[in-house]
Parts: C-alpha cells; structure tokens; sequence
C-alpha cells in the first residue's frame, strides 16, 4: 500500500470543498433508454464551469442483464486495495461478474486509478452481515450503507463510488466531457442520465472526490456551496451517515438517502424541507397546510440547506432538481416529448434539443420532478406536481400542463 | 475599628466649583454615603459606604461627581491580594458567609472572546438583510424522530395529511429569552418590563421561583414558569398560566445550594405571591426534597405534564458542573421537553462569594459538550436547549448557538437594559436603581413603560445583528445555524479546549 495513495484520499478527507460547478441531467420519462452521446454534448457546452479538476456522470438504465443484483464502482488506487477490498467483498456477497470497467485512451485524461465494477448478490448468512443486523436491524439496504461506508472508510486506495442497482456512476479527474468520452459513455444505453463538472475553489486532485456522489440508488450532482454544511453534517452523523468526504454533495446524498428512504417522506414534500418557505409564506397558507408546513420546517430545520445550490439527485425512478430557496444558482428546465432536460445554462439544453415544447426556470424552492411513466402511474405525477405547488399558484397550472 | 478606613472600595470626588448643593446624590444613595451639612452648605461623602452604583454620579446635573476605584492601599501582593485580605477582615469581624449579587467577575477564560464567527467571500453570497428576508424564529420544545404522512391518492384528494401529532412548542420570534428573575428578588416594576417587553417582542420570561404576581396573569401566555425546590407559589393555577415550566435544580451562580429571601423583604404582596407567610424568611432546600435521584425528577416531570393536561413544554433547568453532559443526557431521557444550563458566570439576587466564584463550568464549555453528548446518543431532537450563564451580546447569541444552543436566556444583560450598573449589591435590597429592591421609595426609580420600551429596544437591537451576522455567512435561517461549528474559529486556546468546543483554529480551511 503506497502511502501516498493513503495520504491522498485523507488529505481530501480533511478539508469540506466549496465549489462552484455545471450541471445538466436528461430523462426519457417513458423508460425509453439512449445513449450517453447527448449527456455529455449538454455538459460540454458549459466548459466554462469547469476548470479540469472533476467531472462526471451518473447514468441509469445501463445494466439490464443485472437489473437485480447490486452494481458496485470501485476506484482502487493500487493492487493491494484491490485485493483488500475484494476479499471483503467476498466474505459478504456472492460475485456475479468482476470486470475492468472499459476505457478508451485519450490524451486529455492523465494517469486514471484502477476502475473496476463488480455486480453482487448479497450473502444472507455472513458473519459480518449478522453484526450489522444488530446496528442497522438488518435491512439489504442498510447492509450496503454500511458496507460502503466501512470500505470507504478503512481500506485506503479503495473507494466505492457508486453501488445501486441497474445504474453506475462514471467519475474522475478531467473535464466532464473528456471524463464521458474515456469511459465510453457514449457505447452506453440508458433512460437517465446526469451530469457534472467541476470548479472547486479548493482541491487535491482525487479521482473519489469528482461528483455525481452516489450511495444505493441514489446519485447526486450539485452546484453550490451549503453554508449550512455545519449543521447538516451533525444531523446525518446523528443516524449513522459518516462524511468521510466533507463535501456538500455527501451531505445532501444522505440527507435524501435519510429523509426519503428510511423515513419515508413523499419525494413530493422533500422541497419543503431541504428549502423550506419562508415563515412569512408559510403563515399566509391555508390552516391545513400551514401545519404541515410548520411541523416539518419544526421537525426537519437541521435538514435545511442554507446556502446557494443547485442540485439533480436520482434514484432510478425520478429525476429530481431543486433550488436554494432565494434562487442563488441557476436552474433551467425544458421539456421535449418524453424527455425532461434540467441544466445550469440553458444554451446546453438548446444544444442537445433545439426546440424544446416548454423551457422554464424554476423558482428557488421549486422542485422539477421527472418520474418514469412505466413503473408508476401517472396520477402520482400529478400529485407530485401538485404538492411541489404549496408555495406558487401559478406555478401549478404551467406544470401540471406539462405533465399531460 | 481601624480596618474600616481601608475597607472603601471607592474614591468619591467632588467638584466643589461644579456642585450647587441641590441634593439629589443625598436623596438617590440608599446606602446614606452622601450627607448635606446646612450649616457650611457643603455637601460631605462617606466613600467607605459607596457601593459603587454610579447612580450619583448619573443624576449630577452639574457633572459635579466622580465615583473612581480606589488605589490600592494594600501592600500589593500576588498572592494576598486586596479581596483576600478584605474578605478575611469582614470575616472576621462576623463570622458569617460573604454573600455577593450577579455573575462570577473573576478572570477565568471568557470562551466567547476568544471565539470568531465567520463570513462568506466569493464563493458563497453573502446575503443582505435589509433586502432579503432574514429568519430567526425559534422553536423550543420536544421534536418528534420523524414525520408521518398519509399521502393522498387519486385525484380528488390534493395533499398529504400529517399523521404525526406535534409535542407542545414554545415559538419564539428571536432565539432569546428573560431568564428566570424573581418577584422578591427583583421589583414588580423590573418584572412588569421583562414581562411586558417578553411579550410585545414575541418572547417569553422566566419567573424564577418567586410564584406569579396577579398584576403579571396578563402575560402570562409569554412567561415559563418556574417550579424550584422551595415550591413558593406554586398551585395548579399558576402552572397551567404559564406558557411552559421550568424545574429549577440549580442555578449557575450558585450550583447546589437554595435560594434566599430575608423576611424583612417578604412584604404583604411578595407573601401573597409566594403563598408564605409574611415576613418569614424563604429559604429554598439546595435539593428538591421529592427529588434525590433522576427517576424522581422523572416523575416531577410528568407530574407536571399530567397537572397541565400535556399541554406545554416541561423543562430542566440546571447548572452547568462537571458532568453536565452525562446530566444533560439524563435528563433528556427522564422526559424534559428542553433543558436549560446556566454557567457558572450567570447572576444572582444572592449568592455566597466563595461559590459563586469558585464552582461550576464556564457555559461555552457546557454548550459544546452537551450538544456533543445529545447527538451522540441520537437524543438531541427529543430536548431543546437553552444557553445561560453571562450572554453578553448578540455575538455571544450566535456564538452559543453556532455551538448547539437553541436558544439562550437572558438575565444580567436585561437588567443592565434597565439600569442596572453591576455594582454586585443586590443582596442588600437597596439597589438604587430601584431593581433589586422592595423598597417602595426606591422601586418608582424604575418605571415599567420605561424599563419595557428599554428591553424591547435592546431585543430589536441584537435580532438586528444577529440577522447581519447570518446573512454575513451566507445563512438566511436560524436553524442552519444550529450546532453549525464549521462557521466557528479559536485563538489562543489550547489543545484540548478546541477538541471540547469542537472547533477549529483560527486559520485552519474547511
């Protein structure tokens, strides 16, 4: 084990990096897959965002033949974390493929760590998995939280970056599009996609520490910086969620990994919370709403995030992008048939779908949620849109249309 | 006796060419410091009785006056200083155990000064509050694990239904609140402005164990009230007034030991509220006596919930000692609704010196390490807390909350609002502020239109710059700043007391 390698991934672990960043996501809510070409043509048109230090893709959809079995990314930085790593992986899941993950060698990206990807169906009756039933109270995705956070954690030169089901996370040093083009993105199909490039204010280069961050299902891509990072942080920590990563994007994954998964709040109301309306809205609101609104502002104020941001998280089913509260970063959305683009700038989506049905952009606190018609029906996107509407009136009935 | 003479504290002087001989200093000093003499025109101070109010000095209206510490006489001693020797001297002239008013004034660490809060360049907006909505509402009380909806479907039904039945809240218009005052250790007047301040700003105030005074049941929807180990006006009545109550186990100035009222100041209307009879003596046990282990103070707890039909937040107030997180942690799972930790610099009507200056813990350290263990545990959600014990300004508010307070109670700095000087006087019941008194000729100094639009100003004032420091860091809510450390910087502490407030050096990025 290179100490350097152990040093790198430490040296980042130490400091939280505001940065300021690009990001476009693209959907097909029919569950029609296409290939990662139009990704990442969207996120080059914002070059300009990125300074070369990280770029990166969450892609869903691409592993069909693996629909149900858990996809793992793994940067290694060297052999001996391999080795390490792959042992715990055995002791813990049955492995169904081991592979390199395919790249194609470019000039632009310069000395990439090991990538591989491994597709694993979870060992009931592991010694390890038994003492995690005791802290987590046994639930598949619990063990993988755990797990990951573990790997993460203890082997230096390992580090898990994506491990969700039917979908990966393509990630590293370099510009975005140099970054898609070196993992062959474009050979890829899937029916969602989302994006990321990078302009910390503060970095090591580390491959681990490009975004989209991504735990389970879940894939986050964020432009910002969480003034409210602090407080955040203490929340998540207080359910188990270790920050090895100090990043904002981390934050906000387990925020959602927290609030969506294991307590089951609507993905509809997750806007009222992560940026919440202003008391002064909020008094002015029917009573029935007003308490719902007041509970969760009471209940959930550690959860808010304070700051400028923009953000796309998704988790297979949805596509889900949100503002600050008082609009701090910008956000475009458009739709085109089935297809709903979300973007920093909206020159990338005009490069990727010149003439959209409808572009808009969306007020801060304002949630745009793209869901897959197959798996769903389609009276939950109404209800959603409905939901996301607590705050603008008007806003409804422009979303609503846009659904239909 | 000769020692007398050494015994002045301070020097009074006189401008003779200034002073017109109009008497007010004689007719403000309840402590008779100032004397006329008719026959030479000339107005004679005794400055071995000066207590060093300033309040002579403030009504001079011909600036005639100096109130000045007075130089040493002492041989000067590192060791033996002038207090040490002082103290010894009234000692031994009486036997007795030193009392003294207000907060610690020792040199221990202030964590506060040497803490820094930070600010947003470039990368982060700041944000401006006089042009972006600013939130600094305040919640205090039990917060549920999580909320239940039921979701509606179909397309009749339009939103969700909250399933989860909120647990009672105190709502706060500014994390702020009056710490606990008596009615006996302070005037009705003083209480009437705390109370009529608390509730024209959308706060509350605590009302100490002095029981509620009926000309105060109009605030009652603003006021905590408390429950202390003496009971003194304590009935059903006055706990379902209150907006929420208070156990008091201990109080930062004086942790582990009770309360004291004279009998001489237990007048007609002081007895009425404290259901005791007049003119005896109220001294409060240093413990509860229903309460020698946490499962008793467990029941206390829920006595009360049950006394006031669950209907308001029941909470704990203790000193902040040794152990205060293992404490904390306790009492949290002994079922209070928020607890409140006064550090060993908070105030009191009275307190034997030797404590006061010598037992507890500073509240930064409290703050940190409770906020630490509760979070910790998971259980920081299910209490809020209140920071007391010295909060001096609005930087010591956001301080203590960028820490992991909810909220912090007010006391010293109220009072100072109200004229209070600090002379540490209380005690003797002759404040000449006409705060920290019962004498009727001394309370009318203190008008309660007054002293409410001087708390109130002073209320707006800190809410104002709490909102410029938030939107200074970028954070337009209150509770992003809740237990947010990362905004915090040290100078000049060591190792060890950066590992216990949980920040970093100054210096040192993300």
């Amino acid at each position: 084990m290179s100490i350097t390698c152990k040093n790198r991934k430490e040296n980042f672990s130490r400091f939280k990096i505001p940065s300021g960043c690009a990001v476009f996501g693209v959907m097909n809510e029919s569950g029609k897959r296409f290939g990662g070409e139009t990704v990442i043509e969207g996120i080059s048109v914002m070059h300009e965002r990125s300074n070369g230090l990280g770029g990166g893709f969450a892609a869903y959809g691409i592993y069909p033949q693996f629909e149900n079995n858990w996809a793992f990314h793994i940067i290694y930085d060297d052999k001996e974390a391999k080795r390490q790593t792959e042992d715990r992986i055995g002791e813990s899941f049955k492995v169904l493929l081991s592979e390199e993950i395919p790249t194609r060698k470019t000039q632009r990206i310069e000395s990439p760590p090991l990538t591989h990807r491994y597709f694993l169906n979870i060992k009931d009756n592991s010694i390890s998995h038994r003492e995690m039933d005791r802290d987590t109270g046994g639930k598949e995705e619990d063990r993988i939280v755990d797990f990951v956070m573990r790997i993460n954690r203890d082997i230096s030169g390992a580090y898990i970056i994506s491990s969700g089901k039917n979908m990966g996370i393509f990630k590293g040093v370099g510009y975005p599009e140099d970054i898609g083009v070196f993992f062959k993105l474009d050979e890829y199909q899937g029916y969602l996609w989302t994006s990321h490039g990078r302009f910390p204010t503060n970095s090591v280069g580390w491959w681990g520490g490009a975004h989209p961050f991504g735990i389970l299902n879940w894939s986050v891509v964020h432009n910002g910086e969480l003034s409210s990072y602090g407080t955040n942080k203490r929340l998540v920590s207080g359910f188990g969620y270790e920050c090895a990563l100090s990043t904002d994007t981390e934050v906000i994954t387990y925020l959602f990994d927290l609030i969506v998964r294991r307590q089951k709040i609507d993905i509809g109301l997750v806007h009222l919370i992560l940026s919440s309306p202003l008391w002064e809205e909020i008094e002015r609101m029917p009573c029935e709403k007003r308490e719902i609104l007041k509970a969760l502002r009471i209940v959930y104020g550690s959860a808010l995030l304070n700051g400028p941001f923009s953000i796309i998280v998704s988790n297979g089913s949805y596509m889900y992008a949100l503002n600050d509260r008082i609009k701090l970063r910008p956000l475009v959305a458009a739709r085109k048939d089935s297809y709903l683009f979300i973007s920093s700038e909206e020159a990338s989506i005009r490069k990727v779908c010149p003439s959209p049905d409808v572009i808009w952009q969306p007020d801060g606190g304002e949630p745009v949620i793209g869901k897959i018609y197959k798996r769903e029906k389609k009276s939950v996107d109404k209800r959603s849109s409905r939901d996301s509407s607590y705050r603008k009136k008007k806003k409804i009935k422009i979303q609503d249309s846009l659904v239909k | 006796m000769a020692l007398k003479l050494n015994q002045s504290e301070f020097k009074i002087e006189r401008d003779l060419s200034k002073c017109i001989s109009c008497q007010v200093c004689v007719r403000q000093c309840s402590n008779d410091v100032h004397e006329y003499d008719r026959d030479s025109d000339v107005i004679y101070s005794d400055s071995s009785k000066c207590v060093g109010c300033h309040r002579c000095e403030s009504l001079c209206p011909t600036d005639a006056l100096k109130i000045k510490e007075r130089e040493s006489q002492f041989r000067i001693n590192h060791n033996w200083t002038e207090e040490h020797l002082r103290n010894i001297y009234r000692q031994a002239d009486s036997g007795g155990v030193l009392l003294t008013g207000m907060g610690c004034n020792k040199p221990y660490t202030i964590y506060w000064d040497r803490i820094l809060f930070n600010a947003s360049q470039v990368t982060n907006p700041s944000i401006d509050p006089l042009r972006e909505p600013m939130e600094i509402k305040t919640f205090i009380g039990r917060k549920p694990d999580n909320l239940e909806f039921e979701m509606a479907s179909g397309s009749n039904n339009n939103a969700a239904k909250l399933k989860t039945k909120l647990y009672p809240q105190m709502e706060l218009s500014m994390p702020i609140i009056f710490s606990a005052m008596s009615y006996g250790s302070i005037s009705l007047n003083a209480c009437k402005s705390l109370a009529e301040a608390a509730s024209e700003s959308g706060t509350y105030c605590n009302t100490g164990e002095g029981g509620l005074h009926k000309d105060l049941y109009k605030y009652a929807g603003n006021t905590i009230v408390q429950v202390a180990s003496g009971r003194y006006g304590v009935d059903v009545d006055y706990l379902n007034k209150g907006a929420a109550v208070e156990i008091k186990i201990g109080q930062g100035a004086k942790p582990g030991i009770g309360g004291h009222l004279p009998g001489e100041k237990v007048s007609r209307d002081i007895s009425d509220t404290r259901m005791i009879p007049e003119g005896t003596d109220a001294i409060s046990p240093a413990p509860h006596h229903d309460i020698y282990s946490i499962e008793d103070l467990a029941q206390l707890i829920y006595a009360l919930k049950e006394a006031t039909d669950w209907s308001k937040p029941v909470g704990v107030k203790v000193a902040a000692v040794h152990n205060i997180a293992p404490i904390a942690s306790g009492i949290v799972r002994a079922g209070a609704d928020f607890i409140s930790i006064d550090g060993m610099r908070g105030g009191t009507g009275a307190a034997p010196q030797v404590i006061r200056d010598n037992v507890g813990i500073p509240i930064e350290l409290a703050i940190a390490s409770v906020d630490e263990r509760l979070r910790e545990e998971g259980i920081r959600h299910r209490a809020s807390v209140i920071a007391a014990g010295s909060i001096r300004s609005s930087a010591d508010v956001v301080k203590a909350i960028a820490l992991g307070a909810d909220a912090v109670y007010i006391g010293t700095a109220a009072l100072v609002a109200m004229g209070c000087h600090l002379c540490q006087k209380c005690y003797t019941g002759k404040c000449n502020w006409g705060i920290a008194t019962q004498d009727p000729y001394l309370t009318k100094r203190l008008n309660p239109e007054i002293g409410t639009r001087r708390l109130v100003n002073l209320l707006k004032g800190w809410s104002l710059e709490i909102k410029e420091m938030l939107g200074g860091v970028g954070i337009n809510a209150i509770e992003s700043l809740r237990g947010n450390r990362e905004h915090l910087r040290g100078v000049g502490l060591t190792d060890r007391e950066f590992k216990i407030l949980g920040i970093k050096h100054a210096g040192e990025a993300w």
